[in-house]
């Protein structure tokens, strides 16, 4: 069986960024990071590795700069098997369903019976990636997954999350795409032995070239900003005692909540 | 133009997000026709009062519950029959699971989580990225371009009303795929704690650092008297029962004071809180999403700042 998880690189949450003519640029010195939700469904690969009878092969799919190479490597440390990185500047600023398509060429050939992907990513979470490709390769989807049972080699069990406190428990023939919820597990980190077998699993490149693909995206940018303030709001900054005064005032006084 | 809007809606009960998503579509400065298409038969009624142009109820069997697959079908058919330039949804859960796929079946794009849509010469598509720190405006020059509405972005209570919408039935044919089977929804034990209805909420996010830091916003909670709250990855990490958490994916709230503890303030979490009648945060981050909605916002180390704050309203609440 082979298992596939879709992983993206992303800008650490707190990376500095300005505005310049209507794009936004991050400081160079950003660091990077797994898409969160991604750490989870790498683990769910895992697990379902570890705990099938069946020989199981885990794949990690990352469409992404050179940059995402520490993401990967992170991947293979974790226990994946080999990975594929699509790698060429043309796939810089893709929209979703152009996304999808570059992903469909590059993995369609490896006919995986699961594809785990996160379920949005933390940067641009369009959080369609998953289930664009289930289409694309005429497999049965599932989003939000908090628990997966692998039923043979024929079936998955999912546990969906709905709104409010709800849950669903679909059932998928294989093959299947499904997207994961973060908080399905408990991700586990890199061991010192798995981080020495990482640096003999393949890595393969893919540029454009190798997915012979033409891209002819509908959709087009046009500006980025910071978004509008709904409130005015009345900021503290520095020392707390210095404000501590003002504030505890203003909560008195203006908001009325102590 | 041509528009349609996609409601949700179970047994007459309609979805209010699809709503908020046909309030967007009223709201464009030139208006489009409006359809709304929806599976739900005891829906038509409510839907023929608001001022559209077109309810259309799509009628099958497999449409009776939810099935992504035969809901992707049915409307597939009915974008290449009718053509639509826009097909709105609200982002609700439902919508995010089988929206993609209709998306990648005709290959025409899907706009996800638009926070706002306008139009000027051609339909600008806002939407925002990086945890809601950045507004992108966007075009479409496909023929036809789906969009869902972010929670909130729009109030259903605005949906104009009017009386000349024509109401048709239409069967539709849907080709049974057994592939996807769901079986009853459920919720899993509910908790002893009532945050919907809770005053004041104190609430802890990811920059509480560790389980064992809980405990400085805890102290504050009891000084004001208010409920803990935590937003969902400090659930997922265990710190916090999930009964606790607030979100999307948690409870919706709407209490007097929401104090936010190192929360960013991701959307999924403020579409849980954003209703707060007073907004307070705490985050060391001053480009933080949760400081455009804050009414007082602080910026600084929550562990300097939290243990002075509860000593200052101790002495505050003995003093009056």
């Amino acid at each position: 069986m082979k298992v596939c998880v879709l992983v993206k690189s992303v800008i650490d949450k707190d990376s500095r960024f300005e505005i310049k003519e209507g794009l936004v640029h991050f400081d160079s010195y950003s660091d990077r990071t797994t898409n969160e939700s991604d750490n989870y469904a790498l683990e769910e690969a895992l697990l379902i590795k570890e705990s099938s009878d069946q020989d199981v092969e885990v794949v990690v799919a990352c469409l992404g700069s050179e940059d995402s190479s520490q993401s990967i490597k992170d991947c293979l440390s974790k226990g994946a098997d080999r990975a594929i990185h699509i790698l060429d500047e043309k796939f810089n600023s893709l929209d979703a369903l152009s996304i999808s398509k570059v992903l469909k060429n590059a993995l369609e050939e490896e006919k995986f019976d699961i594809i785990l992907s996160g379920l949005q990513s933390d940067d641009i979470g369009n959080g369609q990636i998953g289930i664009l490709l289930s289409e694309h390769l005429n497999m049965s989807h599932a989003s939000l997954a908090m628990e997966t049972e692998l039923n043979g080699a024929e079936k998955i069990r999912v546990k969906r999350e709905l709104e409010a406190g709800w849950f669903q428990w679909t059932t998928l023939s294989l093959p299947a795409s499904i997207t994961i919820q973060s908080g399905i597990n408990k991700p586990r980190y890199a061991s010192l032995r798995g981080i020495m077998m990482m640096k003999k699993k393949p890595i393969k490149v893919l540029s454009s070239s190798d997915i012979g693909i033409e891209l002819n995206q509908a959709t087009s940018l046009l500006e980025q900003s910071i978004p509008k303030k709904e409130k005015e709001t009345k900021f503290f900054d520095g020392e707390a005692d210095s404000f501590m005064d003002d504030l505890i005032n203003s909560m008195a006084n203006d908001l009325k909540v102590i | 133009m041509k528009s349609f809007v996609f409601i949700q809606s179970e047994a007459g009960v309609i979805n209010k997000n699809s709503l908020e998503a046909l309030c967007g579509i009223q709201k464009l400065s030139s208006r489009p026709s409006i359809t709304a298409i929806t599976f739900d038969e005891q829906s038509v009624e409510t839907l023929s009062g608001y001022n559209i142009d077109r309810v259309l109820h799509l009628k099958n069997p497999l449409l009776q519950s939810y099935n992504p697959l035969a809901y992707v079908e049915a409307i597939q058919k009915i974008i290449q029959t009718e053509q639509p330039n826009l097909f709105a949804f609200g982002h609700t859960y439902e919508a995010r699971d089988w929206v993609p796929r209709l998306s990648a079946r005709l290959d025409i794009p899907f706009i996800s989580d638009c926070t706002k849509i306008r139009f000027e010469n051609n339909t600008i598509f806002t939407r925002h990225i990086y945890q809601g720190k950045i507004a992108c405006d966007l075009t479409s020059s496909s023929e036809t371009t789906i969009l869902s509405i972010q929670s909130g972005s729009y109030r259903s209570d605005e949906v104009d009303s009017g009386s000349s919408a024509t109401v048709e039935n239409q069967e539709v044919d849907i080709v049974e795929d057994k592939r996807i089977s769901q079986e009853d929804k459920f919720q899993e034990s509910k908790g002893t704690v009532d945050l919907a209805n809770s005053d004041l909420i104190v609430s802890i996010g990811r920059g509480i650092e560790k389980e064992e830091n809980i405990p400085i916003a805890e102290e504050l909670a009891q000084a004001i008297g208010a409920e803990i709250g935590s937003s969902r990855p400090v659930v997922d990490y265990g710190w916090v029962p999930h009964d606790r958490q607030i979100g999307s994916s948690g409870h919706i709230v709407s209490p007097k004071l929401y104090l936010a503890v190192g929360i960013s303030g991701a959307v999924q979490h403020q579409v849980g809180m954003k209703g707060s009648e007073a907004i307070i945060a705490i985050n060391k981050d001053k480009n933080a999403p949760i400081f455009e909605i804050a009414d007082i916002g602080i910026v600084g180390d929550i562990f300097e700042i939290i243990p002075k704050l509860t000593a200052a309203i101790k002495e505050h609440k003995q003093k009056s």
